[in-house]
């Protein structure tokens, strides 16, 4: 690995390459410890590395060399180079296009209810309460539940005829709903699962640093007669902006990747995101290419442009946080 | 919200005025909660923990009565009999020895993995550590799909697939934890700690057992609480490294919602007892797993 020569400072240093984790300490080098105690660091941080280097570098730069080759997964040996064929195939195929949409829709539609509401229950859990914990652990209840459980439940709680959902819509007046086979209702339902699961832990997050805001802040906002309300705009949420910044940021690079609802959704297993791709996302596709249809090469091109969109949506964040930064100065 | 429908604005009086702190003091963080809140709270508590307790009454009924009026809210003796169902479908009691050995194994392999680089990257200077920080900070940005193509074609390659080291080994890997343990370490150990050890001629190995662990165990133990929860539930990589033959809890739970059991009790039934394991924990660990989530959210 290139771990050292990453940093300039190396290279102009006359000192011996660091990058060796050192043998077991001898006597000799056990008295000479003050002198060599940082090049430790190495030693400590190897392990991490290794594991790094092995299952996460390595395979995320052969991901980039696959999507540039023809790969069967029926033919692992078979690469054929073509180039940027799998990008500009992906940029031409509607089945692209149509997860990318539903991506963004789904995205929204679990992203910002949920952020809200567990602002909302921050806000709420800040207050002087009794049965604090029972609150903040019922919530984080599902979180502590897997994908693959809460998929399988909520599909049955959406189930068309025999349903929860529907059962109760039904004995208030309305028509029962095929949640699955619309576009926007079965990613309306696939976003309350996502946000099921996701709330509480991010209420969570936002209590802790609700509970970090000094307290001079609201008083001297109380003697300057702000309301509540008011001191939740001007105090709580400017002080708020950095972890709002960086839960949105987590939730981004989670709906990009969101795969397991979408998959277990359907209730038959099919990678294809309902019969008319309802809602297929980008994850779904990029399994569906891979192990439906063995094109490992058009999967990895796939995985790739996961990737960028990720880079561009946070570095739009960083952008927008960062002049706002300004603006206010 | 009438949590915050108080006060009408008071314009103008306070700039002026001096502050009179101590009378005024802890203005909002005493304020007990109004019944409005209590009843937000408690409906909030209720959303999270009703599709839990549906699944048990979902598992013991049938379609028919399932959507009978008004429905079902308790849950019957035909309960066992589903789950002993549900695990002639699908080898769940396979799967949750598997996922305890699984989840166990990453468990221990990260939490030692992330103390030893955070308390490099909290304490040591060697050169090129605020790079490699940032080369960690920034691998959790990279999705799973861009790992699992080549780890797939390794793991097919050595012969692993349907082997728990093929899902245990590529999840060790835990930027997370590193960071969690950095940001601890760094204002949980003093610099003093490790200077008298120095002194007193412990060499470096000894430093961390007697020095650095003592001091990071309550992280260690948070961590250790996530990233079990983590394993457990971890979804993507194993319902593609593993198949029914010998799956974890999820992998054996995609299977029995795949199509082929056509009886959503029994669905249910399996779900249920997937799930009840890791529930059971998080009921007796849940203040420690609420605290570390929060510790964590303050530090980073």
């Amino acid at each position: 690995m290139t771990i050292a020569s990453d940093d300039p400072r190396v290279a102009a240093a006359a000192a011996p390459p660091p990058s060796v984790p050192p043998a077991p300490a001898t006597a000799a080098r056990r008295r000479r410890s003050r002198l060599t105690r940082n090049r430790w660091g190495y030693a400590y941080v190897a392990p991490f590395f290794l594991l790094f280097a092995a299952f996460s570098l390595y395979p995320f730069l052969y991901t980039a060399y696959i999507s540039l080759h023809d790969v069967r997964l029926s033919d692992l040996d078979g690469a054929v180079f073509v180039g940027f064929g799998n990008y500009t195939e992906l940029l031409q195929d509607e089945f692209f296009w149509n997860a990318a949409r539903n991506t963004l829709t789904i995205g929204i539609l679990s992203t910002v209810p949920q952020l809200a509401i567990a602002l909302g229950l921050a806000h709420l859990l800040n207050y002087r309460l009794r049965g604090r914990t029972f609150f903040r652990v019922a919530m984080l209840m599902p979180y502590a539940t897997s994908i693959a459980a809460a998929t399988l439940v909520f599909a049955q709680l959406f189930g068309h005829d025999y349903g929860l959902i529907n059962t109760l819509l039904e004995a208030v007046g309305f028509d029962r709903i095929d949640w699955e086979s619309g576009s926007w209702t079965s990613q309306i339902a696939i976003s309350v699962i996502v946000t099921w699961r996701w709330t509480g832990y991010n209420a969570l997050i936002y209590l802790a640093a609700m509970q970090a805001i000094p307290n001079d802040l609201y008083e001297a906002a109380t003697l300057d007669g702000a309301s509540r309300w008011k001191q939740f705009v001007h105090v709580t949420i400017p002080a708020l902006r950095p972890t709002i910044l960086f839960t949105i940021v987590v939730s981004t690079i989670g709906a990009v990747q969101l795969f397991g609802e979408p998959l277990l959704f359907s209730g038959n297993g099919m990678t294809n995101g309902g019969v008319s791709n309802q809602y297929q996302t980008l994850g779904l596709l990029m399994y569906d290419q891979g192990w439906t249809n063995f094109r490992l090469g058009q999967a990895a091109a796939t995985a790739w442009t996961m990737f960028l969109i990720i880079l561009v949506v946070v570095g739009v964040y960083g952008l927008i946080a960062r002049r706002r930064a300004r603006a206010e100065r | 919200m009438t949590t915050l429908a108080s006060a009408p604005e008071q314009t103008a009086t306070a700039p002026a005025a001096t502050p009179t702190r101590t009378r005024r003091r802890g203005a909002r963080k005493v304020t007990s909660a109004g019944p409005l809140t209590h009843v937000l709270l408690v409906l909030t508590a209720f959303l999270s923990v009703f599709p839990l307790y549906w699944t048990a009454v979902a598992a013991s009924k049938t379609n028919a009565e399932l959507a009978g009026t008004p429905p079902p809210f308790l849950p019957d003796a035909d309960l066992f009999t589903n789950i002993g169902r549900a695990m002639e479908e699908a080898p769940i009691g396979l799967a949750i020895v598997n996922s305890v050995i699984v989840a166990g194994c990453i468990t221990v392999g990260t939490v030692l993995c992330s103390t030893l680089a955070g308390f490099a990257f909290a304490k040591l200077r060697f050169r090129g550590n605020k790079t490699l920080l940032g080369l960690v900070i920034g691998t959790m940005m990279v999705p799973t799909q861009l790992a699992i193509i080549p780890l797939f074609i390794l793991i097919a390659q050595l012969q692993w697939v349907d082997h728990l080291q093929a899902v245990v080994l590529p999840t060790l890997v835990s930027a997370f934890g590193v960071f969690f343990m950095r940001q601890f370490l760094s204002q949980a150990l003093p610099d003093e700690l490790l200077e008298a050890a120095r002194v007193d001629g412990a060499s470096t190995m000894r430093t961390f057992w007697s020095v650095v662990v003592p001091v990071a165990r309550p992280a260690m133990a948070v961590l250790a609480m996530l990233t079990f929860l983590t394993a457990w539930n971890d979804f993507f990589w194993p319902i593609i490294a593993l198949t029914s033959e010998n799956p974890t809890v999820q992998v054996a739970l995609a299977g029995l919602g795949g199509g082929y059991v056509p009886d959503t009790a029994v669905i249910m039934a399996g779900t249920l007892v997937g799930t009840l394991p890791v529930l059971v924990v998080f009921v007796v660990l849940g203040k420690q797993i609420v605290g570390g989530i929060m510790q964590g959210a303050v530090k980073g």
